[in-house]
């Protein structure tokens, strides 16, 4: 297993109370895998993600739990210069916004060559070279000419490409991408997602790809884990997932989905109800309030994660009741 | 890149002219006439006569409009006119007192940039902390103290403690080096107390804006050094609101310059202006004014085009 | 019912100000001052222990004793006393200038803001012409016009004030005046006036307040300035800037006491005035940050 997460938990000290973001997850990456973390804005997956690199604000944000195991090594208990080494060489992310994400002042050539001299101890002519071969690998023409220009002169989908590029150009084992065509255009996302996925099958990059986007997670994504309210609440292979949902709130989510097959007039089928308060969690199942199963013992136990396949958890006191999957009704 | 800095030196001929409007406006508001006031101490001894003389001789019968683009005619052509108080030329006056006054605001200037921009970024990465909290203090200390009061405690202090006061005359710094600065470094000091408090506060709120961008985090998820990650990522993002601020405060070390001339007795432009509006000088009056908004809008301009330069993302369109 | 919402409202507001003074120690520490000053101010004929104006030249250039606490000037006049008076001038002049400077950017700023177009252009030139000078050369120019007074220095102080206070006014209210409801309230046909008052100077309230205080410190400093060099208020009136005139060099080895204290008056004032509506600014409107 390249990557081991044993219940983590992330909490943010605020003045309004103790914000759980991340509230006791688990799960694995193992060499070359591609998992994916999904679910809505604020169920923790970004923060789960920053808590892997260690990239978490403090103040006001704090690990307070929990065990990262990567490559043998506990992130957690290292020290910074540790991880410093650790951030770009071994594990590399992809964030969200490439508009902000890239320094406007400086050229793309210095930010890619950074950290080319930083870990791999590079010069300058070699390190040119080898990013010459990344851009041209991410797919960006005239790399040459590109080299000595800035940002703000390549197109949004131009610049998440960059992006990938900076992420794969020491080599790392992983790869963390954090919702990673979210900003950018229909169009493109595809583009991208191909990108990601080709290249880091190519170079033997395991990925965990962090969206809220279902479709993204059917096509590129190996195993998926669901979080909900700060915890993993489903997870398994893609393909079970997808054709035996075991949470209510994955079955939820897969039917809120409008789909081309369904006659014109059918009406959308959302799940009802919010997200809870992350400062304020209801006792028992977090989800239990916008159950459509809900027994008496959701609203007094939290669920743990129960085996209900091959490799495949869910946590969830009813999930031998769902026995149709996305498609049926129950 | 070019065509911005056309645009911009085509903008700032109607704001000259419109200084030199207002100030040529300003100047004939005055209650009575020029001449009249001018000799207004004087009573009943000074006769029609004399002040119609004079009158015609400043131009003052022609109509107003007359008299605004004869001005302006004569500025453009170096003519600032005489002083109605020396009766030496007004560029005259000014080229005698001005190697003071410019080796005063380039001191200052140095000074103060030297001190607050280190400082202002130590108050930012130490946020919330002791450090933070005294460099912010003396800094706001900075923004209230008068500057001539801070010139006339220094004074106060050189006499009290080392029973010694600044030399009067202003030798020039090739003639007597040591001599120039143990005049000019105390008003120096008393002026660029000002002008770094105002850098300081906004280094340190900038170098905070940039600290907090999608990019540093970035850096950092790339695994570089800190000290790398703030000298080469931050400050050059935070140092561009800086320069604006450096290049648009300059009014307040010029309003420094003016007060605090007063107090060390300095013969600069400062005092200059000081005393032809006690003198009634209007002539000197008028061209001083003139000759400090040129000056400031100009800085405005050179500080824009700075910024311009210095941002790619204005530069390289 | 309504005696309800009246009192949970003004508790809400006095906790409010409990609340000002425990995160931003600095800012209430420069509203005590300030307090402390007006409340100088008004009691000054209560509480100086000597008349401003009276001459003793007997008393003349005491040290500061149990008699002068802060000793006397070069014409008799006890120093604390004068000091006392002077918070009058300052405030007076302050906030005059301050307010009218402030009150008259405003309606400028939304006028411009609202209609725009030519009338927005002209005015933005006219204000960019007026910025072009520091405060103090404006200020000492219009003095050099007007002569000396009180009444002079405020309007003198005031000019300066209205476009550094239009720009500001001006940028919130056009970021009022794109939002929809504005133009959902002109699509209703209300008239100009009505949305003006109604929508955007309820918005423009804060930032006004922000500038106010943030411009009293300057103007105080200005009036001191501008008293210092001889062209703001007038002999014998109590001012600080004025007292520091007398005692720049001249009398500085034989009476210190006469620099110092008035210096100091003027620094604690504008230091309060200054953290002060820095935390009423972090306070009310955190993006209206230029430092």
């Amino acid at each position: 297993m390249l990557l081991e997460v044993r219940n983590l938990k992330t909490q943010f000290f605020t003045p309004e109370g103790v914000v759980r973001a991340v509230d006791g997850i688990s799960f694995d990456v193992g060499e070359g895998e591609t998992v994916a973390l999904v679910g809505e804005s604020g169920c923790g997956k970004s923060v789960s993600a920053l808590s892997i690199m260690r990239l978490i604000p403090d103040p006001p944000g704090r690990i307070v739990g929990g065990q990262i195991t990567f490559r043998g090594q506990d992130l957690c208990q290292v020290d910074m210069e540790t991880m410093r080494r650790i951030r770009g060489k071994e594990i590399a992310m992809v964030f969200q916004e490439p508009m902000t994400s890239l320094n406007p002042v400086l050229t793309i050539g210095l930010q890619l060559t950074e950290a080319l001299e930083m870990h791999l101890n590079m010069r300058a002519m070699e390190a040119q070279k080898r990013c010459l071969e990344f851009l041209r690998l991410v797919g960006i023409p005239d790399p040459q000419r590109r080299l000595s220009q800035y940002p703000h002169q390549f197109s949004g989908g131009m610049r998440q490409r960059v992006m990938i590029a900076m992420a794969l150009i020491c080599e790392p084992r992983l790869i963390l991408a954090d919702e990673p065509t979210t900003a950018l255009d229909v169009t493109i996302q595809a583009q991208i997602l191909e990108l990601l996925k080709n290249t880091c099958r190519r170079l033997h990059v395991a990925i965990i790809i962090i969206t809220h986007n279902l479709g993204v997670v059917a096509r590129y994504a190996d195993r998926v884990n669901v979080m909900y309210a700060g915890k993993i609440i489903e997870s398994g292979f893609s393909r079970d997932i997808y054709g035996t949902p075991k949470h209510p709130y994955t079955l939820g989510l897969l039917r809120s989905v409008p789909r081309l097959d369904q006659p014109r007039k059918a009406k959308l089928d959302p799940i009802e109800g919010q997200p809870p308060d992350l400062a304020d969690l209801p006792p028992g199942c977090s989800f239990g309030v916008r159950c459509k199963y809900a027994e008496e013992k959701c609203a007094q136990e939290v669920p743990s994660l129960r085996e209900v396949g091959e490799r495949h958890w869910s946590a969830c006191w009813v999930a031998d009741r769902l026995n149709k999957g996305a498609r049926g009704k129950p | 890149m070019r065509q911005y800095l056309l645009k911009r030196i085509l903008l700032m001929i109607p704001t000259l002219l419109g200084v030199a409007a207002l100030i040529f406006l300003l100047m004939r508001v005055v209650p009575g006439d020029l001449v009249e006031l001018k000799h207004a101490g004087e009573g009943s001894s000074v006769s029609a006569e004399t002040l119609q003389k004079e009158r015609e001789l400043l131009g003052l019968d022609k109509p107003l409009w007359y008299q605004f683009g004869a001005w302006i005619w004569d500025i453009a052509r170096g003519d600032f006119g005489v002083s109605m108080w020396t009766g030496r030329p007004v560029l005259y006056e000014i080229s005698i007192r001005f190697q003071l006054s410019l080796q005063l605001a380039i001191m200052a200037a140095f000074l103060a940039v030297l001190l607050a921009i280190p400082l202002g970024t130590v108050a930012a990465l130490k946020q919330d902390t002791w450090v933070d909290y005294v460099i912010r203090v003396f800094s706001i200390a900075g923004l209230a103290t008068p500057s001539f009061w801070l010139g006339i405690i220094v004074i106060l202090g050189l006499l009290i403690l080392f029973g010694w006061l600044p030399p009067m005359e202003f030798t020039p710094f090739w003639e007597n080096p040591a001599a120039n600065m143990a005049q000019l470094i105390w008003p120096t000091l008393a002026i660029s107390y000002r002008y770094s408090a105002m850098i300081m506060r906004m280094t340190r709120s900038s170098v905070l804006e940039v600290l907090r961008e999608d990019y540093i985090r970035t850096a950092r998820a790339k695994g570089l050094r800190e000290r790398l990650i703030l000298i080469r990522h931050a400050l050059k993002n935070a140092m561009l609101p800086v320069i604006s601020v450096i290049g648009l405060e300059l009014a307040f070390l010029i309003g420094g310059m003016v007060v605090t001339e007063q107090v060390f007795n300095l013969n600069g432009l400062g005092r200059l202006l000081v005393q032809s509006i006690e003198q009634r000088d209007y002539t000197m009056t008028q061209s001083l004014v003139l000759l400090t908004a040129i000056f400031f809008i100009l800085m405005n301009f050179v500080t824009d085009l700075l910024f311009a330069w210095l941002d790619p993302r204005v530069r390289f369109k | 019912m309504a005696s309800q919402t009246r009192s949970s409202f003004s508790s809400g507001k006095f906790r409010r100000v409990i609340r000002f003074c425990r995160q931003r120690p600095l800012g209430a520490i420069g509203g005590l001052i300030l307090l402390i000053m007006v409340f100088t101010a008004l009691t000054a004929d209560w509480i100086a222990p000597y008349e401003p104006l009276v001459n003793d030249y007997k008393a003349m250039l005491s040290r500061p004793s149990m008699h002068h606490l802060m000793g006397t000037d070069a014409h008799g006049r006890d120093v604390l006393s004068r000091i006392i008076y002077g918070s009058r001038t300052a405030l007076l002049v302050g906030f005059s200038s301050s307010f009218c400077g402030t009150m008259l950017g405003v309606i400028i700023g939304v006028i411009c803001a609202y209609f725009g177009g030519k009338i927005d252009v002209i005015v933005q030139r006219f204000m960019e012409i007026l910025l072009s000078f520091p405060l103090i050369v404006m200020a000492l120019a219009m003095m050099a016009v007007l002569g000396t007074g009180i009444l002079n220095v405020i309007v003198a102080i005031t000019i300066p004030m209205i476009p550094r206070s239009a720009q500001v006014i001006r940028s919130c209210a056009l970021s009022i005046r794109n939002t929809p409801y504005v133009d959902a309230a002109r699509a209703c046909g209300f008239g100009h006036i009505r949305i003006m008052f109604r929508h955007i100077l309820p918005n423009v309230v804060a930032p006004f307040l922000i500038l106010v205080t943030a411009y009293l410190g300057g103007a105080i400093l200005t009036e001191a300035s501008l008293s210092f060099l001889g062209v703001g208020v007038a002999e014998p009136t109590p001012a600080w800037g004025l007292m520091l005139k007398g005692a720049a060099v001249t009398f500085a080895e034989t009476a210190p006491w006469m620099a110092i204290f008035p210096g100091l008056a003027i620094s604690a004032a504008v230091f309060a005035f200054n953290i002060f509506g820095d935390s009423l600014r972090d306070e009310l409107d955190p993006k209206l940050r230029t430092s």
